[in-house]
């Protein structure tokens, strides 16, 4: 038999399912659940209502996101989907799961430390090489490519790399 | 033919919001300046970031301002079509940016005050406002840090790069009273619990310049006498050449849209 309630949930997971497959379009190989930016997935009868919160107050990838996960929801047969932005909890890199921190560095990106060091002044980091995985790399700017990124340089094989920031 | 300015109903709260909202926009604004023309490429990506960071932080807060005010203003009308005495920001952030020692001076200023402002706020009774405070308070953390290490690097390198960061810091001093001062009306929202008092802030904020600025071998200066204006409207010159361009699509093109 099924009811009512497998019937919602079972809606509820394909919205779920089609909203997680969109991509980060600045780095395309993290799903916006892996980097915990998809929060929840709200069902109102047919409609759909997604909640997603900004890595960064200025994150210029959010429009974009929110934009995909409309066409996303919409090619996945929900009608006029809508996506809202929360702000608390704020986001924290600690919600990257384990997969997207995996991906990350096969992808050349050095994912980001645990944040217990992030309120020091001067913290030392160590962080390591996407590359090669020597931890004598140093940092050349704080800040990076996009918002989310400072860009370091291995000292073992010389490469320069992006840091996922921990924040 | 040019936009009239829209009117704002500035209830302690609109106001108070208004406030924040103008500080980050505006020293958004300036940093943004930088880009294309910083002194190194890491520079300008930095500083582009951090311009990035403080818009961020305004648009929420513009948002949350037009929202308290209930009227059919948004954050574009509260940025684009208000006049310089409609404008609420500390002195302190409309400074030009001058030299690159001036500009990270204003910017470790603001930075060490904000990065302690924000954190306090996370405890505010209105949730909006805490949240936006959680986001803007490690954004902050972020932004002084990196302030702080070109404070050092200019302070302890040159004779040069001392000289200048000696006189931004001499050049900019008299405007950071102006961060610690509350009106009656944003009193009132201290003691409801919505705002916190900046004041409390004020000692542990000249400890964290007392470090840097003595790790850089610079000096604070000793004169307390600051200027105020920015929180009611009374602006340097500089904030009125910064709006004519921040503004002037809005101004020639009304309602336009990417």
């Amino acid at each position: 038999m099924v009811t009512v309630l497998d019937r919602d949930s079972e809606l509820r997971r394909r919205a779920w399912d089609a909203a997680a497959s969109v991509v980060d379009p600045e780095i395309p190989v993290l799903t916006i659940a892996e980097l915990g930016v998809l929060r929840d997935v709200v069902l109102d009868g047919d409609h759909v209502e997604v909640a997603i919160t900004p890595t960064y107050s200025g994150c210029p990838a959010m429009n974009m996101i929110a934009l995909e996960i409309e066409v996303a929801l919409e090619r996945a047969g929900f009608r006029q989907p809508k996506v809202r932005t929360v702000l608390s909890p704020a986001w924290t890199t600690d919600w990257m799961s384990e997969e997207g921190r995996r991906k990350l560095r096969a992808y050349g990106i050095a994912p980001p430390q645990a944040s217990n060091s992030r309120r020091a002044l001067f913290g030392e980091q160590a962080v390591t090489c996407p590359q090669c995985g020597s931890q004598n790399a140093e940092l050349l700017s704080e800040f990076g490519s996009t918002s989310c990124k400072a860009l370091w340089r291995c000292k073992a094989c010389r490469e320069p790399f992006d840091y996922f920031k921990c924040h | 033919m040019p936009v009239a300015n829209i009117q704002v109903s500035e209830t302690p709260l609109v106001l108070y919001a208004l406030r924040r909202a103008d500080d980050a926009l505006i020293l958004g604004h300036r940093l943004s300046e930088w880009c294309g023309h910083a002194p190194m490429l890491e520079e300008d990506m930095a500083l582009s970031n951090i311009a990035l960071d403080l818009i961020g932080q305004a648009r929420e807060l513009y948002t949350y301002a037009a929202k308290a005010e209930g009227k059919d203003n948004d954050e574009d009308k509260l940025a684009y079509l208000r006049d310089i005495r409609q404008y609420r920001d500390l002195l302190l952030v409309e400074q030009p940016n001058g030299d690159f020692a001036q500009t990270l001076v204003r910017q470790f200023f603001y930075s060490a005050f904000a990065d302690l402002y924000w954190r306090a706020m996370m405890t505010s009774r209105d949730t909006t406002l805490a949240a936006i405070a959680a986001k803007s308070e490690k954004e902050s953390a972020y932004h002084l840090r990196h302030a702080s290490e070109w404070i050092i690097r200019l302070g302890d390198g040159t004779d040069e790069s001392h000289a200048r960061a000696q006189a931004a810091i001499d050049h900019l001093w008299a405007f950071t009273g102006e961060m610690f001062a509350v009106d009656d009306g944003e009193r009132a929202l201290i003691h409801a619990g919505i705002a916190i008092d900046p004041g409390t802030l004020r000692g542990r904020w000249l400890t964290t310049l007392s470090d840097v600025v003595g790790e850089a071998t610079l000096v604070l200066p000793q004169n307390d006498w600051m200027q105020q204006g920015g929180r009611v409207g009374r602006h340097s010159e500089h904030l009125g050449h910064l709006l004519s361009e921040l503004q002037s699509m809005q101004r020639t093109f009304p309602g336009q849209t990417w």
